[in-house]
This record gives structure tokens, sequence and C-alpha cells, in this order.
């Protein structure tokens, strides 16, 4: 038999205690990442994609239940106690938040806020851990790392506040990097630097990847493999590339076709002209909306979460929750109407 | 025509905590001679960075801070120049949307007072109108932000993200102003709400011949929604044009940069990773010189001025860089 994969989530399913009682928020998850492999997580805010990284890193909040099966090199993660989960964390797991600045404690400088897991996971005493200290912030390209050692946060720029937060998380070598929504609160031109650094020091050490995010451009420049999800379920998955090419899910289609884009009236021709444009030009290129809103995960509807939302919904779609199918190898989708959708093959 | 909204070589500087004791404070300069003008029902989108002076720019013509120099003009009035309560009157000309629908609304009022507001501020005052009126008028306005007017007696937090930003913007429009300045209003949304917002505004441009100043980050956000487009780098304008132009024939090396690093959802294509461009100092030559990967000599020494580009197509298209039209041909470094 093969080596297990580095990470194995099979059918995790979480149930939060809320005022209003128990809510299932995750409604069976399953995804494996190996060494060296990116994977994508998209959706909108409610979806259950931070829930799923919490859930990942044993954060979840009090009184939230976990079931199904969660596997760091083969080993159950799930149903561990406290402490051995404090000796994975920041160890062999470690996180990339998206809000550098609440990440990073205001009151201690960098460098011993580097120095920290080091100190603590593999018991480097304060000279050798700020030594490391000082390789990890010359390996994410701080620049003037050496002078920075000591400078406190508020300091430093987001995007090098956010090269800080990537140096923590890679302190001790990680097996596996969440990073959720890591460029979100940054400018475009510093996004672009932080993915790439992200992709060379994933390709470098070979760990994995777990990149969250609802951007789809920065998903199609920076994984190998994504999910879709909606409402706790995913109901798309494939490779980066096959994914794009076909969408096959009608939430994914909606969301692509709601992004607005540059250069949209080179791909709608007859549009590109000034003059002709006005304001009724315009008012023919209206963007694709999704209608609805996302629902509350305490009144999700018992058959497809989508239904209520999706033009093509039928009776089935409210009846059972759709099982996934395959559309090519590897890529599959939780949808019965996809043919309709002109998802199928 | 004039214009509705004239901006004349604005400059605010603000002052920095004191370094010593003894000498004067360091200054910033958040805007450094912006110049632009706006006609009644068009919208102009104004891009850049955090830190490039959007925000700044937003405060001043909300006349919300006082330029360092320069003037703000309103339908032709220097709003500057007008005494508290005139100025208090104007207001009801030019409103605001904020980013954070989270933020930008009172949790403890009910919806029907947070639209509400920007009347009851004219209490009192000759025109203003009574309390049904109010509420006929709240009613009017929710209806046209696509929200139910049965909706007034609720509280913000029972509304989602994109009904919130419904509700900032029914807010903005209560007082049938000429003109919404928008700050970043779709940024903390979702995909599929943003393109609700997105929509929502364009229809209530058509249907109601409002003005936007609106300021974003995302540049195919301001694409979609704007007639003319402004980029600021540190203060200043680098590039202006109508977004077809812009867009299609980037002017300055900074526009061709944050064109650049935006993610396309393309299937297969994997970007080139940047080229770093090795920093240098060049205090009197052009502000983003130290970053351009295709400075030269002259860049260092000489700042650009604003200029037209000279293209047949009669549009104005201005751009300030020494090497405009090469940038344009599409020249890229060695």
């Amino acid at each position: 038999m093969s080596c297990p994969p580095l990470l194995a989530l099979d059918d995790l399913r979480v149930t939060l205690a809320t005022p209003r009682g128990p809510v299932q928020a995750l409604h069976g998850v399953s995804f494996e990442i190996d060494r060296g492999q990116t994977l994508g997580l998209i959706g909108e805010s409610g979806c259950g994609k931070s829930l799923t990284a919490l859930a990942l890193m044993g954060l979840l909040p009090e009184g939230a239940r976990v079931t199904g099966s969660l596997r760091l090199n083969g080993c159950e993660l799930l149903g561990q106690p406290e402490a051995d989960w404090c000796r994975l964390r920041g160890n062999r797991l470690a996180m990339v938040f998206q809000e550098p600045m609440t990440a990073l404690n205001p009151l201690h400088p960098i460098g011993a806020q580097i120095a920290e897991p080091l100190r603590l996971h593999q018991g480097l005493g304060a000279h050798a851990a700020r030594a490391q200290a000082l390789r990890l912030l010359q390996r994410v390209q701080l620049p003037q790392a050496a002078s920075r050692l000591d400078a406190y946060p508020h300091q430093l720029s987001g995007g090098q506040r956010q090269r800080v937060v990537i140096a923590i998380a890679l302190a001790c070598g990680p097996d596996l990097l969440i990073a959720d929504e890591p460029t979100t609160a940054l400018d475009v031109t510093i996004q672009r630097e932080v993915l790439d650094l992200i992709n060379e020091l994933v390709a470098e050490d070979g760990m994995g990847l777990l990149l969250i995010s609802h951007d789809l451009g920065v998903m199609a420049e920076t994984v190998q493999r994504m999910l879709v999800m909606y409402a706790g379920t995913v109901v798309e998955s494939g490779p980066t590339d096959a994914l794009f090419a076909r969408l096959a899910h009608p939430y994914t289609r909606g969301l692509f076709a709601a992004r607005p884009r540059l250069g949209w009236r080179a791909e709608a021709p007859g549009d590109g002209q000034r003059g002709q444009r006005g304001r009724r030009g315009r008012r023919g290129h209206r963007l694709p909306t999704i209608p609805g809103r996302v629902p509350e995960l305490a009144e999700l509807p018992s058959g497809c979460g989508f239904a209520d939302r999706c033009a093509l919904a039928i009776d089935d779609c409210r009846r059972t929750a759709p099982p996934a199918l395959e559309i090519a190898p590897g890529h599959a989708a939780r949808c019965i109407r996809l043919v309709e959708a002109g998802g199928a093959a | 025509m004039s214009a509705l909204l004239e901006v004349d070589q604005l400059v605010k500087q603000y002052t920095l905590p004191r370094q010593r004791l003894l000498g004067r404070p360091p200054l910033v300069a958040a805007l450094q001679g912006v110049s632009f003008a706006l006609q009644a029902g068009r919208s102009l989108g104004v891009v850049g960075e955090s830190g490039s002076g959007k925000s700044t720019l937003a405060r001043l013509v909300m006349a919300l801070e006082p330029p360092s120099a320069g003037a703000v003009r309103f339908d032709g009035q220097d709003l500057q120049s007008l005494a508290p309560a005139a100025l208090r009157r104007a207001r009801a000309d030019f409103q605001m949307v904020f980013q954070d629908p989270f933020g930008s609304l009172d949790p403890r009022q009910s919806v029907g007072r947070i639209v509400a507001e920007p009347l009851t501020a004219r209490a009192g005052r000759p025109g203003s109108s009574s309390r049904a009126e109010q509420q006929a008028r709240v009613g009017e306005m929710l209806d046209a932000v696509g929200l139910r007017a049965a909706d007034a007696s609720k509280y913000p937090h029972e509304f989602s993200g994109g009904q919130r930003q419904r509700i900032a913007i029914a807010r903005a429009l209560v007082t049938a102003p000429k003109l919404i300045v928008a700050d970043e209003p779709v940024s903390a949304l979702d995909v599929s709400v943003q393109a609700q917002v997105l929509n929502l505004m364009q229809d209530l441009q058509d249907s109601l011949g409002v003005t936007y100043l609106f300021i974003s980050h995302d540049l195919a956000v301001v694409d979609r929604v704007c007639d003319e487009v402004l980029v600021l780098y540190q203060g200043r304008i680098v590039e202006q044009g109508s977004p077809e132009t812009l867009f299609q024939a980037a002017a300055h090396p900074y526009t061709r940069t944050l064109m650049d690093a935006v993610p396309r959802a393309q299937p297969g294509v994997r970007r080139q990773p940047l080229v770093p461009v090795v920093p240098v100092d060049a205090p009197s030559g052009c502000a983003y010189a130290p970053r351009c990967p295709l400075r030269q000599a002259q860049c260092l020494v000489e700042p650009p001025r604003l200029r037209t580009l000279d293209r047949s197509s009669g549009q104005t298209h201005q751009a300030a860089c020494h090497l405009a039209e090469q940038v344009q041909a599409g020249w890229t470094p060695a």
C-alpha cells in the first residue's frame, strides 16, 4: 500500500452551537492534499471555507461538534487531546491569516514573534532562534531584514506585515500551510508579490498548500486543484485548468459571470466603440447576477442548497441533496441538471 | 456646459507627529495638485493603491476637511467660501456612500431613521418636510434600491452585507443629491452581491441622473461603471482618460503595473514572475521613477507634466510620463 496522503478529510461535518440551537455548518467535506500540492477553496462569505480551515487547525468555536475523519500523515486528528493539537499547530500545521495587522501582536517586535514558535516547538535558545528568525525574514524577502528584527508591526507596511506573518507560519517548516484570504487586505500589486512568494516557498519546501479565497482570478493563477463551496458543501471540484475550461455547476458559472473583468469590451463585440456606448451601451451589458442571497445555515433547504437561487432548479433538486457526479477524471460537480446547465460533456 | 464638480489644483498636507522637540514637524502631502472636472450625470472613477490619496480626495470633495491649497467648486460655488449654515444646506446636494456597510450604519437606529437622517438634519428650516412626507420619501427610496418600504422598521443587523449597502445608498439618495461620492462601495461585498449593487448604481444613474465620484482600488469595477478614470499615484494624477482608451492603451507604466497585477481568471495562463526593480532616489524627478522598470536618466531629474496624448480619436487621454508614447506602443524593458 502506498503511503497515506499528507492530509485527508473524509466526510467532515461540523455542527455549531448557536443561540437558536445547533446548526450544521459543514455537510460532509472530503478532500486530500499531498506534499507539494496546492488546493484552492473558493466561495462567498458564509459558505464554510474559513470554518474548514479552523477545523483543520483544531480551532473551532466552543460547543462545535465534529464528525468524520481528519488525518494528517495517516494519523487521526479528530478527538485528540488539546495538548496534541498544541504540538501540531504552528509546527506541522501553519496558518496565514487575512488581516496581517490583527494577526501580529502590536506590543512585540517582529523578531520575537517569529522566534516564538521556534523556541516553543524546536526548543531553540534565544540566540539561535533570533538567528533563525533573521534567515526567515530574508527568505520572505523583507528588505533590510537585519535591521527590521526589532521593528514593531506598526512600522511596517501591509505587504511587509503579511511577509512577517508568512515567516512565522514557515518557521518550523510545516507540512501543511493554510492561507485564509492572505491577500484580501492588500493592494493588487502587493497581492501579486505575496502570491508569488507563497507559491515559490511551497515549491521549495514541498509542503502542501490550502489557499482560501473568494477571488477566482487568484485561484486560477495560484493553485493546481480547486474546490467550490456553497452552503457548507463542496459543489464542484477539479483541476483548476479543467474546471475553468468547463464550469459545470450553475453556482460556479454564476460566480464566474458576476465578476467584473478588465477588458470586457473586447469580449463583447460591437460595444467597444466610444460614442455608441453612452448610457444605453452600458445598459446592454449589465453584470449577470445570482438572484437572492446565500441562505442562512439554519434555514438551508432540504435538497440542493443552491436550488432557491438556481434558474434551472426542478422539484427533484429540492428533494434530496445531489450526489457528486464525475464530469471528467478528477472533475466532479454536485448537480443533477448538469446537461441543462451546459456543464456536462 | 459648466461642470457639476470642479476640482482645481487641490493640495492637502497632513502634519505628522513631531520627531524632535525643536524643529518643524514633518509634513506628508496626500494630494499634490489634483485638477479635474466632472459633468452632471456622468461617473468618474478614481483608482490607485492605498496611500495614493483616493480617500483624501473624497473627504475634500465632501468638504469634510479643508484643502491646504486649491479649490473644490460644486455647481460653480467654492465650498470653502460658504458659511457653515450655507454649507450644511448645500450638503443635501452631495452625499457619500462608505466602504463598510457594517460600520457606516448605526446599529441602534431603525432603517427608517437611518435613511431619514439627512432629511431630519434640515428639520425646522425653510423647505424641510413634515414627518409624514419624510416617511413617504424613505419608503420611496427603499423601493428604489430594491428593498421594501416595510423594512424601515427593521434594524441593520437583520440585513446582509449587500442589503446594508443598499440601505446606505438609499440614505445617500434621500435628499435627491446631484453628486454621490462612493468610497469603495463594493469592496466589502461578495462577488454575486457586488454585481447586484453595481447594477443598482447604474440603474439609479439612468433613472435619476445622479453623478458619481467612484473611488475604488479595483480596476475592473471602475472599468465597468465609469465614463472616465483617474489614476492617482502619491497624490498626483498620473493618467486620465476614458476606460476604453485607458485600459486598452495605457500610457503610464504605473497603470500598466496595476493592470498586469489584476489576476485574470483564465485557465492555463500562468504569469511571469515580477522583475524586481532596484529602487533609486529621485527627489527631483518623476515620483514613480523609483519603482519604474522603464525609467531613463531624464526621469530622475525632470518631473513629467500631465500632458494630452496626440490621438486621432479626439478623446482626452492624458498621462504624466516622458515615455508615454513608447509605453502605449507596448515597450517593455529589455
